[in-house]
């Protein structure tokens, strides 16, 4: 079992016959994941990669019968990509693209309001549900099968935890990259419902970073109805105050934005702590009991 | 990206934000002549750099006399400003600002920022103005009143209104700042900040509203679109290493430690600094190579970090996605070898190639210390830049 995305999920590319679109979905073909086109506004009607190319995605939807998007479209296009995957009626739209301004993520999410599609990112890794189907740019090999839901806002300290859940033998049901913009389409609590409603889903490792509060919301939701085991890591305990850390999200604004404010109310939420990045599959396995 | 004071002002005036006369001096003489254009008996000067909380440094002064106006200029120029946002090494100032005064009857706060739990910008305003509003937030934030904007319509009338009223203000003078409001969000929408900051916003014996200060920070995503915004910008405001790596678009932060870190990821990295810190070291920067990094985006990495003499060791960290591990081991190689690099160098390689990279470090001849994991890694580094004390 597992969350988002599985073997069916026919997936689509925005930003199909560019370098980083092309190169992601070779390696998602190769991976196994079910693409069935993509769109490049002006090459509808050519083939790419032996796919079908499509000038729009309300096109690409029609004729392919895609549910999931994946876009590699450049920062200042980005969002209305993202939109216009939206007006198509897609249940979910993956973002990879990094640097897309703040007021247009803003106007992304009022347009969002009522729809149907999940958002998830943008600057972020993207979804995998380990064996069955990859969206995003994560080294596919590192994962197996199992029963540990990775979410993070991080993407390579991701790769991290599911090396080490993997090193264990505890694979990953799915691993979600949230992605490290302050305005995104989905956050640590939506993942988290969706994790509860898994089966597939024994346990959770959560990677949070400074800025912002979305670790402390969390927190709130874990300890009012979380019930399945979750092990914490939050990155940036020695980031400077006020400094923007490489991620446009991963700044230090006020005090609940740290990472102490951030273990100390995981760990109160009854979550497992691990103090250091290392030791996120050790913690979580001796949460387990094993 | 952050401006000075006296261009966020330039930039709120074409939106037609009420602020007061004022003119920029870079030596006494020209404060001089700037205070007697702006005319009036009464000036202030005001030491221009990038943080707040200037006044209770010694960097704004009231003049009463155009030698008075000399003298404090004379004085902070060339200055070391120490504020609660400079950080204890404080800043150097090279330009006054020299304003007019005016009559003050009340000071208010009043801010446009980003609410991240909703994804909405908000206007957010105070009858406690002039002070450290991050103290109001804590100790009496029902004295912090705040509208959330719909991006469709943009920031409404009654709600500015709502909010002048909300901080007390009264009839004509309410409707000013409610219109002083909705011009603000106009900046800020129209100039993508990521911040504009009032404080303090004043209320004149006259019954004017203006913005006696003004902080503008900008989202750097959408510089792209701001060629004007580009322009403002002060290197000489930020650190030089700091400069340089943007050049190569590789994202740095100098710290104070002697553990030099290049990483690939920005979680990454900061994890980093913390495994270091967990193992009984100093980190001296962030450094994130970003995903497609090559060996020239490599070799510049190191030479930013080497550039700091506090530098005592290098640990370069790498899991492998869409980089592959081979292409960074040569490039460590390739930088090591063009830079005689003399400190110890721990690397970890995890991910695609990892084998390959492995194999390509081992046999370069190089003393390179090759690391299984993240604690090995960190254990290693620190051990090797204490021996070397």
């Amino acid at each position: 079992m597992s969350i988002m995305i599985d073997k069916n999920t026919k997936v689509i590319c925005q930003g199909f016959t560019g370098a980083q679109g092309t190169f992601h979905s070779e390696q998602a073909i190769a991976y196994g994941t079910k693409m069935v086109g993509g769109t490049s506004p002006g090459k509808g009607g050519t083939t790419h990669l032996g796919l079908p190319v499509f000038d729009t995605v309300a096109d690409a939807v029609e004729k392919t019968g895609a549910t999931a998007s994946v876009i590699y479209v450049p920062p200042a296009g980005a969002a209305d990509a993202i939109m216009e995957a939206v007006a198509a009626e897609l249940a979910l739209v993956v973002c990879i693209t990094e640097g897309i301004p703040v007021l247009d993520m803003v106007k992304v999410k009022r347009y969002m309001e009522g729809k149907k599609t999940r958002l998830v990112g943008p600057n972020c890794p993207g979804v995998i549900t380990p064996g069955e189907c990859k969206i995003g740019i994560m080294p596919g090999h590192i994962h197996r099968p199992g029963k540990i839901g990775v979410l993070s806002r991080s993407g390579t300290l991701t790769y991290e935890a599911v090396g080490q859940t993997t090193r264990l033998g505890l694979g990953q049901s799915t691993c979600v990259g949230i992605g490290g913009d302050p305005v995104n389409g989905t956050n640590f609590i939506d993942v988290l419902e969706m994790y509860a409603r898994d089966p597939g889903t024994e346990a959770v490792i959560m990677i949070g970073e400074i800025g912002g509060t979305a670790e402390v919301d969390a927190a709130d939701y874990i300890k009012r109805e979380f019930k399945k085991p979750v092990t914490a890591f939050i990155a940036g305990a020695t980031a400077p105050v006020g400094k923007r850390m490489g991620h446009a999200g991963a700044i230090i604004s006020g005090g609940g934005e740290t990472a102490e404010a951030k273990f100390e109310a995981l760990a109160s939420a009854g979550c497992a702590i691990s103090r250091s990045p290392a030791d996120m599959g050790k913690t979580l396995l001796k949460q387990l009991g094993r | 990206m952050n401006i000075h004071e006296y261009q966020a002002k330039e930039v709120l005036r074409k939106f037609g934000v009420a602020t007061l006369k004022g003119q920029l001096a870079e030596s006494p003489d020209k404060a001089v002549d700037a205070a007697k254009a702006i005319g009036g008996t009464v000036w202030v000067v005001k030491a221009q750099i990038h943080a707040g909380g200037r006044g209770k440094g010694g960097g704004v002064k009231v003049a009463k006399s155009l030698d008075e106006v000399r003298d404090f200029t004379k004085h902070m120029l060339g200055m070391t400003l120490v504020t609660h946002q400079t950080g204890p090494e404080g800043k150097v100032v090279n330009k006054v600002y020299i304003e007019a005064g005016c009559n003050i009857k009340k000071e208010y706060y009043a801010a446009v920022l980003l609410n991240r739990q909703t994804g909405r910008i908000i206007l957010m305003a105070s009858a406690e103005g002039g002070v450290n509003i991050e103290e109001v937030a804590e100790h009496h934030p029902e004295k912090i009143h705040k509208v959330e904007i719909d991006p469709a319509v943009g920031l409404l009338g009654f709600q500015a209104l709502d909010i002048a009223f909300a901080i007390g203000m009264k009839d004509k003078v309410a409707k000013k700042a409610a219109s002083f409001f909705q011009k603000l969000y106009q900046a800020y929408i129209e100039k993508d900040c990521s911040a504009a900051e009032i404080n303090p916003l004043v209320e004149t014996a006259e019954g004017d509203v203006i913005a006696l200060d003004a902080k503008m920070n900008f989202d750097s995503n959408a510089l792209f679109r701001h060629p004007d915004i580009v322009e403002l910008r002060d290197l000489t405001e930020e650190d030089p290493s700091e400069i340089e790596a943007s050049r190569f678009d590789l994202a740095f932060i100098k710290l104070d430690g002697n553990i030099g870190c290049l990483v690939n990821g920005a979680g990454l990295a900061m994890s980093t600094m913390d495994i270091i810190k967990i193992a009984g070291g100093t980190p001296a920067n962030f450094l994130d190579v970003g995903g497609g990094a090559n060996k020239e985006k490599v070799t510049e990495a190191f030479k930013i970090i080497l550039k700091d003499p506090n530098v005592k060791g290098i640990f370069v960290n790498i899991f492998g996605g869409i980089m592959k591990c081979d292409i960074i081991a040569e490039g460590v190689i390739a930088a090591s070898k063009e830079l005689g690099l003399k400190v110890p160098l721990v690397v970890r390689l995890e991910g695609t190639n990892v084998e390959l990279g492995k194999k390509i470090l081992a046999e370069s001849g190089l003393n390179i210390t090759p690391a299984d994991d993240l604690t090995d890694g960190a254990t290693k580094i620190v051990a090797a830049v204490k021996g070397a004390k």
